[in-house]
């Protein structure tokens, strides 16, 4: 297992550009906040959190789509945040990413082919009309469509036909490592399935790592190898998938796993509700980011921000409580908020 | 792959584009009446020397004032101008601003506010600004300052009335060029490593271009009206040669002797406006791909 990608105390600060303001000027909003981690060859590590927690923004820093306040990332040994417009140019053949909204990713006025063959093009891996046909059409086959329909506009197709185009269009220049943002999020149910094991069969056959966004807490225990939690902008628990699922030891993801639905009835646990709203992030507590929300919360926690710290092999928690035994919950957690 | 997993199927069928033509004609009577008006005036305008059955510019004072008859069809002014031969030769000055004017502006405004709105920074401030400042005046009196500093002649109106709709563009396709650049598909081709000019020709230009089509066709209409009215008021087209616009400047002066001029350029500058919003409101429908389909 080689490390593929590494990042390092990433930072995106929104609102602190500068400018011309007029009056106070407002407290920038820290989205990611000292985030660090790695991602393995040919794993999928997942993220989950609640909407705000900074999920899509990191995503989008890992491939500098938006440039970081801080940090490196490191792809392949080479640090992406320092490289100019033209060698990240290059380094996007490494780096691609599947887009949330399958209607949104596409544009409207473009054939199935000229939006696969894009990347081919910018790389002048295809040279005559001809080979790109060809190319095209291999890779709507990798992906479970027709080839006869490359000359057809996105609109003609579904939510699910669409976001296969959107993966054809990530994998067509075999790219190490591929950000795969709320991939599923925004299709039927039924299709869900089908768009993860299509996306876990690529892997297989070609062996990329995926960094895989979601909140849906069953699709992420399918295809994920490990899981990280954030809040706030920041991870509160990393680990293999395993651990994260049967031990989880943050009282945030013990929280987030009881939320999820369980269809066996008789494995169904009390639900952990937690009081309150997620503090904005422009005004992020002080001492742990959680405390105004978790049920064991102590004063410690309201002055001293805990470190992510290793609480079995491979997992970490940022938590003051973290053990190796699962922490009982209070069945209905009291509302120490406010 | 499951029995769900059909995705031929489901896939709708293709047009082309000339189905969608046709089919954008065919459900309104009226497209068919305004293409029919704005390809009549073109011809007009075009083969002005062989359809005029006079001189515009020829006097006589025998028949001054006429009412329409088998010789003049629709009259003449009070120098004895045969009206019809007037309307028809100021088809060709009322046309060419119409139609080359937004165009011009079209251009250099769409340019301005794609550039200000995806690059942003200080460039799209200076634009901001220039647009705000030049709105702050209605066309038409910011018209009557330009030409009253540029003074007459054809490529000074044209220049005018270029000038005078450039930052309703560029307005419009900066906010288009805002809207778009957030779209996914914008972050999509950025993601695959599409240099920037290629993104905006590929990605950003192809979606703005439905409103920036429409404002054009909106603004052949007021291009029209605002040469009419420069030339209304001594701007524009100078006499003797005739544009619509001065026609009517002209007959309101004699409108008791003669009132063919202003009820002949009247209609024809309702006729080709009207027509163009019409043709607007179409072409708005065909560029959207959604409504289009």
């Amino acid at each position: 297992m080689t490390e593929l990608l590494r990042a390092d105390n990433l930072v995106k600060a929104f609102g602190s550009e500068g400018g011309f303001h007029i009056g106070a000027r407002k407290q920038p909003v820290r989205a990611v906040n000292g985030v660090s981690f790695s991602v393995t060859t040919g794993e999928t590590l997942a993220v989950v959190g609640e909407s705000g927690c900074g999920k899509s923004t990191l995503g989008r820093l890992l491939l500098r789509l938006i440039e970081p306040t801080e940090g490196q990332v490191h792809i392949g040994g080479v640090d992406v945040t320092q490289m100019s417009a033209a060698e990240l140019r290059a380094a996007r053949r490494q780096m691609q990413m599947v887009f949330q909204d399958p209607y949104g990713s596409l544009s409207p006025r473009r054939t199935v082919a000229e939006i696969i063959a894009e990347p081919l093009e910018v790389f002048g891996i295809v040279k005559t009309r001809q080979e790109r046909r060809e190319r095209v059409a291999e890779l709507l086959e990798q992906v479970g469509l027709p080839p006869t329909l490359m000359d057809r506009h996105p609109r003609q197709f579904s939510g699910g036909q669409r976001q296969r185009i959107g993966i054809a269009r990530a994998i067509a220049l075999n790219p190490d490592f591929i950000v795969a943002d709320e991939p599923v999020s925004a299709l039927d149910v039924s299709v869900q399935a089908q768009i993860v094991n299509l996306l876990q069969d690529l892997q297989e056959a070609k062996g990329f790592s995926y960094f895989f966004i979601a909140h849906d807490l069953a699709v992420v225990r399918h295809i994920a190898d490990r899981v990280m939690v954030m809040y706030l902008g920041r991870i509160v628990e990393i680990g293999p998938k395993r651990s994260i699922y049967t031990a989880p030891q943050h009282p945030y993801t013990q929280a987030l796993l009881s939320a999820a639905p369980e269809p066996d009835v008789k494995k169904r646990t009390k639900r952990i509700i937690l009081s309150g709203d997620v503090p904005s992030p422009s005004n992020v507590p002080p001492g742990c980011s959680f405390h105004t929300r978790c049920p064991l919360a102590q004063e410690q926690c309201r002055q001293v921000r805990p470190e992510l710290r290793e609480v079995a092999p491979g997992q970490t928690a940022a938590c003051h409580f973290a053990e190796p035994n699962p922490i009982k919950l209070p069945v209905s957690a009291p509302a120490y908020a406010s | 792959m499951t029995s769900l997993d059909q995705p031929v199927e489901a896939v709708r069928p293709t047009r082309t584009l000339l189905e969608n033509v046709t089919a954008t004609f065919i459900g309104r009577p009226s497209m068919i009446f305004a293409a029919v008006v704005i390809l009549t005036f073109i011809a007009i305008a075009l083969f002005a020397p062989l359809l005029a059955p006079y001189d515009p510019l020829a006097q006589s004072y025998l028949v001054i004032n006429a009412y329409p008859s088998a010789e003049h069809w629709l009259g003449t002014d009070q120098f004895g101008r045969d009206v019809l031969s007037r309307l028809i030769y100021g088809s060709r000055n009322s046309m060419i601003f119409g139609i080359t004017a937004p165009i011009i502006a079209a251009l250099v405004g769409t340019t301005l506010g794609v550039v200000a709105g995806y690059f942003g920074g200080i460039f799209d401030r200076l634009v901001t600004r220039m647009i705000d400042l030049l709105l702050a005046f209605p066309d038409l009196l910011l018209a009557i300052i330009i030409s009253a500093a540029l003074g007459g002649g054809f490529w000074n109106i044209l220049a005018v009335l270029s000038i005078a709709f450039v930052p309703g563009f560029a307005r419009v396709a900066r906010a288009s060029t805002l809207a778009v650049k957030q779209e996914p598909y914008v972050e999509a081709s950025v993601a695959v490593g599409l240099r920037t000019p290629l993104i905006i020709l590929r990605h950003v230009v192809p979606n703005i271009a439905a409103p920036v089509v429409v404002l054009m066709t909106l603004w052949v209409a007021s291009a029209i009206r605002l040469e009419a009215a420069l030339s209304f008021l001594g701007l524009g087209t100078r006499p003797p040669y005739p544009s619509w616009g001065n026609i009517i400047r002209d007959g309101l002066n004699n409108i008791f002797g003669s009132p063919w001029p202003i009820i002949g350029a009247g209609f024809a500058i309702t006729l080709v406006v009207l027509s163009f919003n019409m043709i607007g409101d179409a072409v708005r429908d065909l560029l959207d791909p959604e409504i289009g389909q």
